[in-house]
């Protein structure tokens, strides 16, 4: 039983630039899945394509037996309430406290006066709470998310994300705009929600050194085309330069020799 | 380039510079007639003529209530007019930012509208308007709420798409509706913005509602054009002082509050 299944996917922007070409994989569920690549590979166009922030120009995308590029309105919402998704710059509300935001996770299942009057019952509540609660954040949890660290914020955006329930998780580029302390702090933190919840992660990485030590499994993007799906110690050197062009490749593997040793 | 070749071409560029404005100067004088000598002489006879004429006296003072009840007037106008087109502002301008607009479709017919109000001077709307509602309250307070109205959308398209763009993704990849993300993130998210805007709109529309005032025959600008043509110059003068200071205390607070939400 797949969780995620990923048919032939194709996705152009216009009529030149294809940010996806051809992509095929499927996901188990409770897997950790790192998808790594250069800039610009299509490792972001993949993952909003999967929860259908960006539409799809032809392929399927079927998630938990429902196909996905057809879902309109209310079902494509509820589609998104069982995905979770966690950005590079947190995408949180500013100027609202910390459990204001978490509590957003709970908007997709609301009808439109509660949506708009912003009415969380006492159940919803506490489950942010407590999610504050595992993620350090309790004594956060009335301040203003403007005075928060990098850090905090994207343990604000992961409460977010599992406030709603969620039977995956989308996280694009995490860590890159953190210090190594706290990038190490978010990734073990998405390991144990893998491992203790059981939720199906799938993330975007630029640090391939990263990558390796987490995921169970990577699947390497060059220019919408996968080059890689397996383990991680199967990947070979080879892949990596193929994965991200020669020089950049030599780098990469400079750190990959330091940290195995 | 040789460095003296280089600073010797500067040189007279701006020697040719000042030679042209010289020229203009010295062509418009002549064109025009002016005498320099007289016109700078009647300065201080154009002063002594003001002081004794623009202090406000006894008569000015005894019309003070009159006064202050028509800046009272213009004063609730301009509050009015501002916050109520920053309210149909605020819903065009979410039709009109890309982050908020519902369909792509909505973002330049919305733009479009606000661009036409906000384009068209104050003054001109309240001509315009004169033949629709003649020497009424209405005529200064739609030429207002108009010009009001496009501003507002133009700067708030702006701040949606610069302050609610990445929280309006997340919200939507958790399955929240279009309404529930508006109330939730881009309203909280612009609300201090919006707010200072209407402020310096208020300030700014008291100030034009003296001259939509003097064109349509309402409030604070109705009295001072009276005044003014009466020869009640004294009386002109209080209107004036009048109006500097209650735009000087609207100022004030306005910052004052300003500071207190941003």
């Amino acid at each position: 039983m797949t969780i995620l299944e990923v048919d032939s996917v194709i996705k152009r922007y216009g009529t030149e630039t294809v940010a996806l070409d051809n992509v095929s994989f499927s996901v188990q569920p409770g897997e950790f899945v790192a998808i790594i690549g250069p800039s610009g590979a299509g490792k972001s166009t993949l993952l909003r394509c999967i929860n259908r922030l960006i539409d799809v120009t032809s392929g399927d995308i079927r998630f938990a037996g429902v196909s996905v590029p057809q879902l309109r309105g209310a079902a494509l919402r509820r589609h998104r309430t069982q995905i979770g998704m966690i950005f590079q710059h947190y995408n949180l509300v500013n100027r609202l406290s910390v459990i204001e935001n978490v509590l957003h996770g709970r908007l997709g299942y609301k009808n439109t006066l509660q949506g708009i009057l912003g009415l969380y019952s006492e159940q919803e509540k506490r489950d942010a709470v407590r999610i504050l609660e595992t993620l350090g954040l309790t004594e956060q949890m009335y301040k203003r998310c403007d005075q928060l660290s990098g850090g905090q914020k994207q343990r604000v955006g992961i409460a977010r994300a599992l406030v709603q329930k969620p039977k995956m998780l989308l996280c694009d580029e995490p860590i890159a705009s953190l210090d190594p302390s706290s990038a190490k702090v978010i990734m073990d933190t998405l390991q144990d929600i893998n491992r203790t919840m059981g939720i199906t992660v799938l993330v975007n990485l630029h640090q391939v050194d990263v990558a390796l030590h987490y995921a169970e499994r990577i699947i390497g993007v060059n220019k919408g085309r996968i080059i890689y799906d397996g383990a991680p110690h199967a990947l070979s050197n080879a892949q990596i330069y193929q994965i991200y062009g020669s020089e950049a490749g030599e780098l990469i593997l400079d750190l990959k020799e330091r940290y195995a040793a | 380039m040789q460095p003296e070749a280089f600073f010797r071409r500067r040189r007279l560029q701006s020697l040719l510079f000042l030679l042209i404005i010289t020229a203009l100067t010295y062509g418009g004088i002549l064109m025009t007639q002016f005498d320099v000598t007289q016109g700078l002489m009647a300065i201080p006879r154009a002063f002594s003529w003001a002081i004794a004429n623009f202090i406000p006296d006894e008569r000015a003072w005894s019309r003070l209530p009159r006064i202050l009840e028509k800046l009272q007037e213009t004063v609730l106008m301009a509050v009015a007019s501002s916050s109520i087109a920053s309210v149909f502002g605020l819903g065009l301008a979410l039709l009109g930012a890309n982050t908020t607009r519902p369909h792509p479709w909505f973002s330049l017919p919305a733009r479009a509208l606000a661009s036409v109000f906000r384009n068209i001077d104050v003054s001109v709307w309240a001509l315009i308007l004169l033949f629709s509602f003649g020497q009424s309250g209405f005529t200064g307070f739609f030429a207002l709420f108009f010009v009001t109205l496009g501003f507002i959308t133009r700067v708030m398209v702006e701040t949606i798409d610069e302050v609610s763009t990445d929280s309006v993704e997340a919200l939507r990849a958790t399955g929240a509706g279009y309404t529930a993300i508006i109330s939730q993130s881009v309203i909280p998210a612009c609300l201090p913005q919006l707010i200072s805007w209407v402020l310096y709109m208020i300030e700014t529309n008291i100030r034009s509602a003296t001259l939509v005032g003097i064109l349509t025959g309402t409030g604070i600008g109705f009295l001072f054009d009276l005044y003014f043509k009466n020869f009640s110059y004294g009386s002109a003068s209080l209107v004036v002082l009048l109006t500097v200071a209650v735009v000087l205390i609207i100022e004030t607070v306005s910052n004052y509050v300003r500071r207190v939400i941003l």
